[in-house]
């Protein structure tokens, strides 16, 4: 597991109370109710500080943002194109 | 011929599919479906549900997330004869059983992903014959139920739908027969189903789209859940115009959701204050702009007043309309737009067609200024709870003329010398936490009912962005150790995300009564300190 996957699953389990065995990597965070427009928010607050950048709007969407998987290669990308 | 004008609920589908076929009715993610479509859904699971032996007055309960077979589910039930019931897929498998045995349901639409859910409450709903799955079921096989017979058969509702013709038999509903009932929460720990019957649906569409003054051009934005009466009147008032509804899941990533709006030329966006306050904290980071709404409208919670500037900057073409409401009814009143900054607090006066009342507790109208209960008459006023009578007679009251019954709100309101209504407070303990209820009762009995936990009282704190935030002040068993992280967690295996307290707090003991009630109002107060 890369040190980013682990960064993100062991914030979500802490802050929407789930077991980080029990998540999923492309289980679907809404779906589970795990993750609302609240959560959202943190969520992306959490990986603009943890990871310093900047989420643009347009980039907020559950292609990006709705599972572990799908945050992790979002932020790879982001982060990727940063060191260039 | 049948008759232009709606008798029966449904009679607003068959309507615009007649006159509007080619009209796109509902627009989601991955569906586009016009008018001739959705009708000819419906009436294949119409078919369907009667093959399965679905009776005029049965219950029928939908289990979906907000997309276009939760739309089909509602008219298809409606066209069978059924009454519907749209439970929040949120919903944990105890609640799930309770609803689907006091309803009695004899069918059941569900997502395959909530297989898990739906079999343990299945267990306890022996009236259940038939469930039908949307997508792939998660857990491995499962296997109904050989305990009792007639087993309960589950279908894919795909192949069931492609399997009957849309040739339902006229099951012959009136329109005061039942059409819809609607979970909502009390405070005595249960739901209840508030039952409406066709003809307080027909009116009640018809009161919104004229003071909303919508028009068949709208497209309706919904992203309530359609287990809320909120979120289903959206559908059923895009159905009722033949104008179109752009169905989201939900408002968890708002960004998409103001795409969508622009997208599709969203012209009315209903929400809560939570929804209002996300998008506004959006538009405070890098400025949104919506210029098809016109119309934003605005229930379960005051809208704080400095909200609408805001909200005129995203959409300036935009009415905002303040509104008050309750499932009992669907909706009190609302505020005329040109008066939101007029009456700023005001949520204004009854919806056409019907009145309201502030009355004092021998029931007679207390002078403008004076804090009353506020009372509701029309033909908007539901039924009354299923199986309840005693809780129904808690909220119905004969009014002026025989087998007439009028509502009592048990809200306190007051109005001004114009007349116009404020609210001042719940009379019950209810909270409001994004816009949904929440029973303190119903989450201190989860609570209490977790190993290692004593007792517990769960009270509303203000929240900026919740309205209200649930918070539990929970003591633990002698001897146990629990974390909150422990505690929200079982919380969240029994109750809906909403629900689950946002904070615990942990005490050696609650403040009590001499006759051992929680004083809340303490609890509260040491907050404050």
């Amino acid at each position: 597991m890369s040190e980013i996957e682990r960064d993100v699953r062991e914030f979500i389990s802490e802050n929407f109370i789930l077991d980080e065995e029990e998540l999923n990597g492309d289980a679907s965070l809404t779906r589970q109710g795990v993750l609302d427009s609240m959560g959202v928010l943190e969520l992306i607050m959490f990986v603009e500080e943890r990871f310093e950048l900047k989420v643009p709007d347009e980039d907020t969407l559950p292609e990006n943002f709705d599972s572990v998987d799908r945050i992790v290669a979002y932020l790879n990308d982001r982060l990727a194109t940063a060191k260039r | 011929m049948l008759p232009r004008c709606p008798r029966l609920l449904h009679d607003s589908l068959r309507i615009a599919a007649e006159e509007h076929p080619d009209k796109l009715a509902v627009i989601t993610d991955d569906q586009r479906v016009s008018y001739r479509e959705l009708y000819q859904q419906a009436r294949r699971l119409a078919r369907g549900l009667q093959e399965r032996g679905v009776q005029r007055g049965d219950h029928v309960a939908i289990f979906l997330e907000n997309s276009v077979e939760t739309v089909v589910a509602v008219y298809g039930t409606l066209i069978a004869g059924a009454a519907f019931m749209v439970v929040n897929p949120q919903t944990k498998a105890d609640k799930l059983a309770y609803v689907l045995s006091d309803a009695a349901a004899v069918a059941l639409l569900a997502e395959g992903h909530l297989s898990k859910v739906v079999a343990e409450a299945t267990e306890q709903a022996p009236s259940l014959r038939t469930v039908l799955t949307r997508g792939p079921l998660t857990s491995g096989s499962l296997t109904p139920s050989t305990a009792r017979e007639p087993a309960t058969e589950w279908l894919d509702l795909d192949s069931f739908l492609a399997e009957h013709p849309p040739e339902p038999r006229d099951p012959g509903v009136v329109p005061i027969d039942l059409a819809a009932l609607i979970y909502t929460s009390g405070s005595t720990g249960n739901p209840k189903g508030v039952m409406l019957s066709h003809q307080n649906m027909v009116f009640t569409q018809a009161s919104l789209v004229e003071y909303l003054r919508l028009s068949s051009d709208d497209r309706i934005l919904n992203v309530l859940p359609l287990a809320f009466d909120y979120g289903l009147y959206q559908a059923i008032m895009a159905v009722h115009l033949a104008a179109t509804l752009v169905l989201e899941s939900s408002f968890s990533f708002p960004a998409k959701v103001i795409k969508r709006v622009n997208q599709e030329a969203v012209t009315v966006f209903p929400g809560v204050p939570t929804v209002f306050a996300t998008l506004l904290s959006l538009h405070r980071d890098r400025p949104q702009w919506m210029p098809s709404v016109r119309r934003y409208t605005n229930t379960a919670a005051h809208l704080p007043d400095d909200h609408v500037p805001g909200l005129w900057q995203m959409s300036p073409d935009a009415l905002v309309f303040k509104m008050y409401g309750l499932t009992e009814c669907k909706r009190v009143c609302y505020l005329e737009p040109e008066l939101v900054q007029v009456k700023p607090s005001s949520v204004g006066k009854a919806i056409p067609g019907t009145e309201t009342f502030v009355l004092d507790d021998d029931g007679n109208p207390v002078p403008p200024g004076t804090t009353g209960t506020l009372w509701v008459r029309g033909p908007h006023v539901m039924m009354g709870y299923l199986n309840l009578p005693e809780a129904t007679a808690h909220m119905l009251k004969p009014g002026r003329y025989p087998g007439e019954r009028m509502l009592c709100t048990h809200d306190l309101f007051r109005s001004d010398d114009d007349g116009f209504l404020y609210f001042v407070g719940r009379s019950d303990d209810i909270i409001k936490s994004r816009g949904e209820k929440v029973a303190p009762v119903e989450v201190e009995n989860v609570l209490a009912s977790i190993p290692g936990v004593k007792e517990a009282a769960v009270v509303g704190v203000p929240d900026e962005l919740l309205g209200q935030a649930v918070r539990a002040y929970v003591v633990l068993d002698q001897g146990t150790e629990m974390s909150e992280r422990e505690l929200r967690r079982a919380c969240m295996a029994r109750l809906e995300n909403y629900m689950v307290p946002r904070n615990v707090v942990f005490l050696s003991e609650l403040p009590k009564t001499g006759s051992g009630k929680v004083r809340k109002k303490d609890l509260l107060e040491a907050e404050q300190r």
